[in-house]
């Protein structure tokens, strides 16, 4: 299946950099949730392992196929992806005060997860599909909304995940206005957003659970009640900022293991890695994952067609997201939205998808023109 | 635009992210670094005070008085303990509490969720040892060990031990405690007040490593306690348990002095209070009761209470007149119940008078009208002047706070405080021991011991490591001092002495009573109890080298002759006894014999 040309333009940096990001994750988790009294450790770290293996290997199947044929059934798939965000709302499995989760016999995955891949391939191949001389009208626009947009966004927010329908919307933006966008469209778009911030703001408010409007006034004034909402971010901070400039060294970070800091291995896991590694490891990491995307972006532009750099550009600008808005929440930046760090954070489902995610780069970099030139 | 131009738009903005978070974190990690460093340090480590175990209180005999013994308290962590009803009641039911009682209790705790909130102090190794086998079922549940102070003998010697508490705002503010934990208890009264700078020691610390819910992680550093250094007492228990059993049901006081050294072998105050309710943190209830008691249990009356000494007095007006050569011992004057002065008659308390009298019987019978004749021979100034050489109106020196002065008056003392001149009738009054004259116990004992140990006042106290302090010696002629003893020992031992009722069959004692009047002569038309005179006795013993020195004073107790002299007599009794000089066995041959 796979062609000895295909090899020759394959990248293994992509890969690496990857496994070993997800590895220093492991090493991380393993920190972060290391047992204070006598009681044995728990088993994040293992499980993380198992994902990372499950990961690589939906990364080998991904890059198998070729991708045109997954844009060749972007809307069945896409179609696929709406039930099951529609089923999640009646089957699925309550956590953390959120209806997330579908129970599958032994595994439980978040729909909404994978529904991204899917959104970006569809809409990649509705924007190759379109006229592309002229820059997008008002009405194509209004069309996109409504066909992709609308009905996931409403039910990714009933569930209730407001950092995946935000990214969704988000990512729908950014992919339109790379396509092009009428220049006075785009002005006068991200005018109205800016405007209709504080409205939509305040609509959005009165249909937001407790946590999250704590979340959002934890942000603006994490000072005001140190032991309530603003706990999180001035904890995140406290143990970003005890990192100093080398660290407090491997395993000898406190903040996580004495639970000071709130979901330690999962949305906050940046703040222990700065503590026990500093800005010098902070500066490292930071490097590998601009190496991930700016093999995304290189590949956008050396696709071999239009539906190919589309799906690379979403699949980039999603993974630039999450990583931005974590990192940022984890500085106090942005509000805490609970998106996780790619390929860092504990999580399953969010491993495989950007495992997935990955994959999807290097399938469209593997089947790039041989000319060369 | 093209869209490769937009792609790279998009980069150049990914790298401005990247160099904000870049920023953003020099300034967290490297700039405030250190300062956020402090605050994680100070997440994780608390510093734990370690009481030091407090001094203990020996008597003379090396008997201890208070100690210390661990004491459990339950406490609970609410973070921890969320209030599940089978919980609450499972724990009430242990602790024999009722689960609206922890509940409140649990509601009423201030602090963080975090710091542990007590619901039961004191409890019983029992129900620590039932609690310890449920802990699994008690999430957040602490049992803290403490020392608690444990006056052994309960109220005995109360008002001179003392009691225990937090300290006071002043205290807090006080250099002298800068090292006591701000949770520690420290003495407020008595001995454990004077001397809480040795009683107390050094308090430790334990700097541990907690986790977000305040468990103890590890213990990362520890800095021993210092106990506190023992004290031994002057106090002799056996004399002051009899002290006190002879107040019993009685308001007044008690105190035995060594003559030759100022030692306090007994002091006791009555009514007393259990220094033990102040052990574990005396409740608002209880204070309030004490402090609202009418009988004044927190008052130590041996130092605080000034009282007219009556004819104890009569002491100071026989050696003034014999050493200042107005009368001699052989003098005689005529008692016929009443002396006319000024227009106004000074009676005797036998109203059908001495008749014919000598000095020797004068005190022995208390006679009011001789002395009325030795006070106007001497006049106030020169009765003042004895009664101060004896220490009257001046402190003792004794290690407690609020001794009171009582009030030796005099002519100069009347135009300053009364802005009247001196009546010639007020010496009268003052001669036997009423009018504005007024002493505490204490003083009335130290007067008589100097006066019977050759005129040397010795300093009060306590401590039995303090060294002996003489005042000073008042100079006594060696003839008026050996009268003045017969005197004393015929007041017990003659057929009218006034004080027949201190004698004692195995033990020379010598005395004098005094009655001293509440209201007025001729004024007591209501013989309520609060009305009756206030009986004193001052005592010696034995008659040859005399090694204890007695006051008695009993509140409204009435004549002085029958309420207070056998409480001295069974006081020096009890000192003998304790002494082991032999007494003891000749009291049980004699009591086998009766």
């Amino acid at each position: 299946m796979i062609d000895r040309r295909l090899l020759k333009n394959f990248d293994w940096g992509i890969p690496f950099v990857a496994l070993f990001i997800s590895l220093i994750g492991v090493a991380t988790i393993y920190s972060a949730t290391r047992p204070v009294f006598d009681i044995p450790q728990q088993d994040f770290y293992l499980r993380q392992l198992y994902w990372i293996a499950i990961g690589m290997l939906a990364f080998i199947f991904t890059i198998s196929i070729d991708y045109r044929h997954l844009v060749r059934f972007a809307y069945i798939l896409f179609l696929i992806g709406v039930i099951l965000l529609f089923a999640v709302l009646f089957i699925g499995k309550r956590g953390m005060g959120a209806q997330r989760w579908i129970v599958l016999g032994p595994f439980s995955f978040q729909p909404s997860e994978f529904f991204k891949i899917l959104f970006i391939v569809a809409l990649s191949r509705y924007l190759s599909r379109m006229d592309r001389s002229r820059p997008l009208g008002l009405r194509e626009i209004i069309r996109m909304l409504t066909l992709f947009v609308l009905i996931p966004f409403i039910l990714i927010i009933r569930q209730p995940d407001l950092g995946t329908a935000i990214i969704l919307l988000l990512l729908f933006s950014c992919m339109v206005m790379m396509a092009g966008v009428r220049r006075r469209i785009a002005i006068t778009g991200i005018i109205i957003g800016l405007v209709s911030l504080p409205f939509i703001g305040s609509i959005m408010w009165e249909n937001l659970k407790d946590y999250q409007r704590q979340r959002l006034i934890a942000f603006v004034e994490p000072e005001a009640d140190p032991h309530g909402v603003g706990y999180h971010i001035n904890q995140s901070k406290i143990t970003i900022g005890s990192g100093g400039f080398t660290g407090k060294g491997y395993l000898k970070g406190t903040q996580g293991p004495l639970r000071f800091l709130p979901e330690r291995h999962t949305d906050f896991i940046f703040a222990i890695f700065a503590e026990e590694w500093g800005f010098s490891g902070c500066i490292v990491l930071f490097l590998l994952y601009l190496f991930l995307i700016t093999k995304g972006i290189d590949t956008v532009k050396k696709a071999r067609d239009a539906s190919g750099a589309f799906i690379v550009l979403g699949v980039t600008i999603a993974f630039s997201f999450y990583f931005i808005i974590n990192v940022g929440m984890t500085l106090g930046m942005v509000p805490v939205v609970g998106i996780p760090m790619p390929l860092f954070s504990y999580g399953g489902t969010a491993m495989l998808s950007n495992f997935i995610a990955l994959g999807i780069i290097e399938n469209v970099r593997m089947r790039r023109s041989f000319m060369y030139y | 635009m093209k869209m490769e131009e937009r792609v790279r738009v998009f980069s150049y903005i990914i790298l401005a992210v990247f160099a904000l978070f870049i920023l953003r974190l020099w300034d967290l990690q490297v700039v405030k670094g250190r300062w956020y460093r402090e605050i994680s340090e100070r997440n994780r480590l608390r510093s734990i005070a370690i009481p030091a175990q407090r001094g203990i209180i020996y008597d003379r005999n090396h008997v201890p008085l208070v100690d210390n013994e661990p004491s459990f308290d339950i406490a609970i962590i609410r973070e921890d303990f969320s209030d599940d009803p089978e919980r609450l009641s499972l724990l009430a039911g242990l602790l024999d509490l009722s689960p609206e009682e922890i509940e409140k209790r649990l509601k009423d705790g201030t602090g963080s969720p975090l710091s542990p909130v007590k619901i039961k102090q004191d409890v019983s190794f029992k129900e620590v040892a039932m609690i310890e086998a449920r802990r699994m079922d008690l999430p957040g549940l602490v049992v803290e060990v403490v020392p608690r102070r444990n006056y052994i003998y309960g109220r005995l010697a109360s008002h001179v031990i003392g009691y225990l508490g937090y300290m006071t705002p002043r205290q807090l503010r006080d250099p002298a405690y800068n090292d006591v934990p701000v949770t520690a208890f420290v003495g407020h009264y008595g001995i454990e007040k004077t001397y809480d700078s040795l009683l107390r020691g050094k308090a430790g610390r334990r700097i541990v490593e907690v986790d977000a819910t305040g468990r103890v992680v590890r213990i990362v550093g520890i800095q021993r306690p210092v106990k506190g250094r023992d004290i031994t007492l002057t106090l002799d228990i056996d004399v002051q348990r009899e002290a006190e059993e002879g107040l019993r049901g009685r308001a007044g006081a008690v105190v035995v002095l060594a003559p030759e050294t100022g030692e306090v072998l007994a002091m006791a105050s009555a009514p007393s209070f259990d220094p033990n309710l102040f052990a574990r943190g005396i409740s608002y209830r209880d204070w309030r009761r004490l402090i609202n008691d009418p009988r004044r249990p927190l008052l130590n009356r041996a130092i605080q209470g000034v009282y007219p000494p009556g004819s104890t007095f009569k002491i100071i007006g026989a050696l003034a007149a014999l050493e200042e050569g107005v009368i001699d011992s052989a003098t005689e004057f005529t008692c016929r119940g009443a002396i006319e002065m000024g227009g106004r008659s000074f009676r005797c308390w036998k109203e059908k008078g001495h008749g014919r009298i000598s000095l020797y019987r004068a005190i022995t019978e208390s006679c009011d009208v001789y002395f009325y004749e030795i006070g106007k021979r001497l006049g106030i100034e020169r009765i003042a002047e004895y009664a101060r050489m004896f220490g009257l109106g001046e402190p003792s020196g004794i290690e407690l706070d609020g001794e009171r002065r009582g009030i030796v008056p005099s002519m100069e003392w009347k135009l300053k405080n009364l802005h009247e001149r001196w009546y010639g009738g007020e010496t009268l009054n003052t001669v036997i021991g009423q009018g504005y004259l007024s002493a505490t116990p204490l003083q009335m004992a130290r007067m008589v011991s100097a006066v019977i140990n050759g005129g040397r006042l010795y300093r009060v106290h306590l401590l039995r490591d303090r060294p002996i302090e003489l005042e000073r010696t008042i100079e006594i002629d060696p003839g008026s001092e050996s009268f003045l003893k017969r005197a004393l020992i015929g007041v017990v031992e003659d057929s009218n002495g006034t004080g027949r009722k201190a004698h004692s069959g195995w033990v020379r004692i010598g005395g004098k009573t005094g009655t001293a009047q509440v209201v007025k002569k001729g004024q007591r038309g209501v013989r309520s109890k609060r009305n009756r005179d206030h009986a004193w006795f001052v005592a010696f013993a034995p008659e040859d080298e005399p090694e204890v020195a007695v006051s008695v004073f009993v509140e409204h107790g009435g004549q002085g002759g029958t309420a207070a002299a056998p409480i001295a007599r069974d006081v020096i009794e009890a000192y003998f006894r304790a002494d082991g000089s032999g007494l003891r066995a000749d009291k049980e041959v004699m009591e086998r014999s009766l």
